[in-house]
């Protein structure tokens, strides 16, 4: 599943642009991650920052 | 806000602002919804815009102008420094705007020219009432309302959800998008009128990184690198990090702004029922530069002049919407989006040192103009063999 370091994300959107699945939303200062997210890990590549990544669910 | 408007505009930056204006100019009800709480904050911009480029819309106002530009600096990968200036000595190119001021003078001309404007109003969804766009529903505190329009203008930016909402596909591929960082630094020795831009694979990969001014000892240090060429350890921040602590151990970082710039082409269709798509959110920033502000500007006020024309005619349909899309693809800005976007094929697919023996060459030539075009006509020049390599894009150039 897709992790949002929040203490890390500064909300820009840069994420929101590459998501092929159209899963992620950018609500003023929250990034929102939908239930359609498949992890494909895009996102967490293109982030500026290094706010998102994908960790494997136990 | 109103329950019923002529127009909906979805996002409150240049796009959606001029849209605003242009509408209610023209005798419609509009409304501008803004999801942040504030008009032109959290900035997301190097806020660089060339003279002409501003002027077609507004008046230079100090209030909103950071720093005026009188040329342009290149930094070649080997450190070789490449100078443009205009003809005339001391003459204005550009201007570094401060978009939090900027915005919102803008939205304040719409309010002032009779629109609606509402912030921390975010489109949640569109009204569909069988398949056809009806309006959207706005969200405001907690409380979700209903806003119907004839015409929804989605200005929502490199975000942009609401015309994927409607079915068109805006994914910015990964490679096309620019992972950006830009760091406000104060007490920094630069030079005060002219914007750098360092280019090279160690400096910022299928990208670049610009000084763009801010003032006095002020400026916006920013980059941004290709999404394809980012990762843990080689993000925009790694690279920029970097640069600043080489560059500017003493300034004093006084914003951290991220965001990401699309670079790829336009959407393909940029209309539907009663939907037209506007700036960044239609992907229609200049590819070879990252700028949008202007592209913005205009392709807000011609959605917002086709909208009235149709609904005038009582037809909204895509269609009929169609002029606008045709309007602007074949207007000097989208001629530009599509020549450019061949010259950033051309230049990310160069290695160093072809970069480096293309600036050495053209920093021999005295440019008669100062244009982007001036520039690349001036490459080709000095590089014959470029034309060969540039196949197709130096027909359009002639």
């Amino acid at each position: 599943m897709l992790k949002v370091h929040r203490d890390i994300c500064g909300y820009c959107g840069c994420c929101v642009s590459v998501c092929p699945e159209g899963a992620l939303e950018l609500i003023d200062a929250y990034l929102s991650v939908e239930n359609n997210c498949t992890s494909c890990g895009i996102c967490a590549k293109v982030c500026p920052l290094g706010a998102l990544e994908v960790v494997n669910e136990k | 806000m109103k329950n019923k408007y002529d127009v909906l505009i979805i996002g409150g930056g240049p796009a959606g602002a001029l849209a605003g204006k242009t509408a209610a100019e023209k005798g419609l009800s509009a409304c501008i919804v803004e999801k942040r709480p504030a008009i032109g904050a959290p900035v997301r911009c190097a806020e660089g815009i060339g003279r002409e480029a501003l002027l077609e819309f507004i008046e230079a106002d100090p209030r909103w102008i950071s720093a005026e530009m009188h040329g342009a600096g290149i930094v070649a990968p080997d450190g070789f420094f490449m100078k443009l200036e205009s003809d005339m000595a001391g003459s204005k190119v550009g201007y570094v705007l401060d978009r939090k001021f900027f915005d919102r003078e803008l939205v304040w001309k719409a309010a002032e020219a009779g629109a609606d404007v509402a912030v921390k109003s975010r489109a949640a969804a569109p009204i569909m009432e069988n398949g056809v766009l009806k309006g959207a529903k706005i969200e405001y505190c907690g409380k979700v309302t209903d806003v119907r329009a004839d015409v929804v203008i989605a200005a929502d930016g490199v975000e942009s959800k609401f015309s994927k909402w409607c079915g068109i596909d805006t994914t910015v591929p990964v490679r096309e998008i620019m992972s950006s960082v830009q760091y406000v630094m104060a007490d920094v020795d630069i030079d005060e009128h002219a914007t750098i831009f360092y280019l090279g694979n160690d400096v910022a990969p299928e990208g670049y990184l610009w000084i763009f001014p801010k003032g006095h000892r002020t400026a916006n240090v920013g980059i941004g690198i290709s999404g394809k060429k980012s990762g843990e350890g080689h993000r925009a921040k790694d690279y920029l990090d970097k640069f600043v602590k080489k560059t500017f151990p003493n300034g004093k970082t006084i914003e951290y702004i991220p965001g990401g710039v699309s670079v790829c082409r336009p959407l393909a269709c940029t209309v539907a029922d009663n939907l037209l798509i506007a700036g960044d959110a239609a992907r229609v920033v200049d590819p070879l530069t990252g700028g949008g502000i202007y592209n913005a500007m205009y392709t807000g006020k011609l959605a917002a002049e086709v909208a009235a024309d149709c609904i005038c005619k009582g037809d909204t349909s895509k269609k009929a919407l169609m002029t606008y899309d045709v309007t602007w693809r074949s207007s000097k800005m989208g001629k530009a989006i599509e020549r450019n976007y061949h010259i950033k094929e051309y230049l990310i697919k160069q290695p160093d040192e072809k970069l480096n023996e293309i600036i050495h060459s053209v920093s021999k030539m005295n440019l008669k103009e100062f244009s982007t075009i001036s520039l690349i006509k001036e490459i080709i020049r000095v590089n014959p063999k470029l034309v060969l390599e540039l196949g197709a894009l130096a027909a359009s150039l002639r």
